[in-house]
């Protein structure tokens, strides 16, 4: 297992307006692209962020490398209990989400 | 074709003037700016301010009505003072004016306004003109009154309008980033795919290229697609970040919506022309009636006042959690005591910076080892005065408290006195909903008025 932060290129998190959180995963290579689309479930997303999996959007996106996840944000921006107004410290939670590895899960 | 020059992603960020100079030298048709967005949060919409400072704003504004007297084409601002409002926008206007009279530039300024005005959106909710976006909040009729500012986005057909006046300078209130990069290729008859997608790709200025920070981008578009190049000599287009940038700030990477319908760039391909420029062609605007507009609305939702105190002692910073709960809950035992009032009037966090401030109960690192903790205790109330009074009665327990009764009274560390920070208002965003119009310049307003 592996930290998916260390084994792609960059996991980024931003507001896609107020009520919105997306992230987007950066591969390295199409291979790299290839095996987290198959190893990252979009269950676990749920569960990082204790979400209903069935309000998460995942595009995998061959032409980029990049797997891509929006979901509502899990406080509103901005609201009372709100800790980031820019979204962008979520990438964090999710880059230190363990999956198999790239040499081959196990 | 048409030239358009966007100088960065918004007015306050900054431009390389050597960028802006090269772009200038390439003769673009209109100079178009963002002002603002809703990323730094509510309160400047709920307030009608900038969240940029006045003389940042005045000085590069300056640079651009420079570089429009120098090619006599207009300039647009978009979404100005950050947040649209017309507070925001007569800001931007005294501004422009106050440096037309230094610069002695005899200018016609377009305003367009995008204010929305409560009794009206009323009128539009009860007749079933107001529909939520997905995972909209809740309102009802009194939602509109409550907020102290709603603005309406302008999409490119209300940016047209402002340009048909034959104005210098156009000072927009909340318009989509896009818009105003689009509307021209739209007026005059460019491939409406390649005005929206370009837009999208250049409403960030050198985002979409290899240095951001350089600012500076020239957006061209014709018949059939769009080609983008930064002008910063350290800066590059590439397919890889030209493409990349639909992914950014968008729940949907290939489907953007606008006043009017969307954009689909599934299809779109993306093309090196040289080391430096990117052309695009495929994408695709899909008209979809009935026009809408897609509206912000921000409302007082309490008042704050917050304090910040310091953990060092190593027993207590391993025992935050306990600590702080037991700090919270004795404090509101004691509000309800002293100030009769109910649970439901005020709300106390206490936020353990090192431990778990980024993420509370999602995060999946509490244990881990720290020196020390910041305490930053955030009270919320009804009323100003109930926020002061709560968060000196907190005062004592974030000073003083024991983790148990055994031990000798410790003591905190405090940074500041007086220990509370009044914050005053605190705003939240209460619409997500968009507002169907019969046509385009429905909800906004146009003046035109001269200087000089």
């Amino acid at each position: 297992m592996a930290e998916l932060g260390k084994i792609v290129k960059k996991v980024r998190s931003k507001n896609a307006g107020p009520f919105w959180l997306t992230i987007d995963i950066f591969c390295n290579s199409k291979s790299d692209y290839q095996h987290i689309c198959s190893h990252l479930k979009t269950q676990q997303i749920a569960a990082v962020f204790s979400l209903d999996i069935t309000t998460i959007k995942r595009f995998n996106i061959a032409s980029l490398n990049v797997v891509k996840f929006s979901f509502p944000r899990p406080f509103v921006q901005g609201s009372i209990h709100d800790p980031d107004m820019h979204g962008a410290s979520w990438a964090a939670l999710l880059a230190e989400v363990e999956i198999d590895d790239l040499a081959g899960g196990n | 074709m048409i030239r358009v020059l966007v100088p960065s992603g918004a007015l306050g960020l900054n431009y390389d003037k050597a960028a802006l100079q090269t772009a200038l030298d390439m003769n673009p048709d209109v100079i178009a700016i963002d002002g603002g967005s809703t990323d730094s949060g509510p309160a400047y919409l709920g307030q009608g301010v900038s969240k940029y400072s006045r003389q940042s704003t005045k000085v590069e504004w300056a640079g651009l009505m420079q570089a429009r007297a120098q090619l006599n084409v207009p300039l647009i601002i978009g979404s100005a003072g950050t947040c649209g409002s017309d507070s925001a926008v007569n800001w931007m206007l005294e501004i422009t004016k106050e440096i037309a009279g230094e610069l002695g530039q005899k200018l016609k300024i377009a305003v367009l306004r995008s204010q929305q005005k409560a009794p009206d959106l009323v009128a539009a909710y009860n007749e079933g003109r107001i529909q939520p976006l997905p995972h909209a909040p809740e309102i009802d009729a009194q939602t509109f009154a409550q907020c102290s500012n709603i603005v309406a986005l302008a999409g490119a057909e209300q940016i047209s309008a402002a340009l048909n006046t034959g104005a210098d300078i156009i000072i927009a209130g909340r318009t989509t980033d896009t818009a105003i990069i689009s509307a021209l290729p739209l007026m005059k008859n460019c491939h409406a795919g390649a005005a929206w997608h370009g837009a999208k790709i250049g409403e960030c200025g050198a985002l979409c290229a290899t240095n951001p920070q350089s600012g500076v981008i020239i957006v061209d578009f014709d018949n059939h697609g769009f080609s983008v190049t930064p002008t910063a000599k350290s800066s590059s287009a590439t397919p890889q970040t030209v493409s990349a940038h639909m992914l950014y700030e968008n729940s949907d990477p290939y489907i953007l919506h606008e006043p009017g319908g969307y954009l689909d760039v599934s299809n779109a391909l993306y093309q090196a022309l040289d080391e430096r420029s990117v052309r695009v062609t495929g994408s695709k605007w899909v008209p979809q009636p009935p026009y809408t507009l897609k509206l912000e609305g921000a409302r007082i939702c309490g008042y704050q006042s917050v304090s910040f105190a310091l953990l060092r002692e190593r027993r207590y910073v391993n025992n935050a959690s306990q600590w702080a709960a037991d700090v919270k809950r004795k404090c509101a035992e004691k509000v309800i005591e002293r100030l009769a009032v109910s649970t439901s009037e005020f709300d106390i966090q206490l936020r353990l910076i090192g431990h778990s401030a980024s993420f509370g109960e999602l995060e999946t690192r509490k244990n881990h080892d720290s020196v020390e903790l910041g305490i930053l205790a955030i009270v919320t109330a009804n009323t100003q005065q109930l926020a002061n009074e709560i968060a000196k009665i907190l005062n004592p327990y974030l000073l003083h408290h024991p983790l148990t009764k055994a031990e000798e009274q410790p003591t905190f560390a405090f940074p500041f006195s007086p220990a509370e920070i009044e914050r005053g208002a605190i705003y939240e965003f209460c619409l997500n909903h968009v507002l169907v119009v019969e046509y385009p310049m429905q909800a906004f307003s146009l003046e035109v008025t001269t200087c000089g």
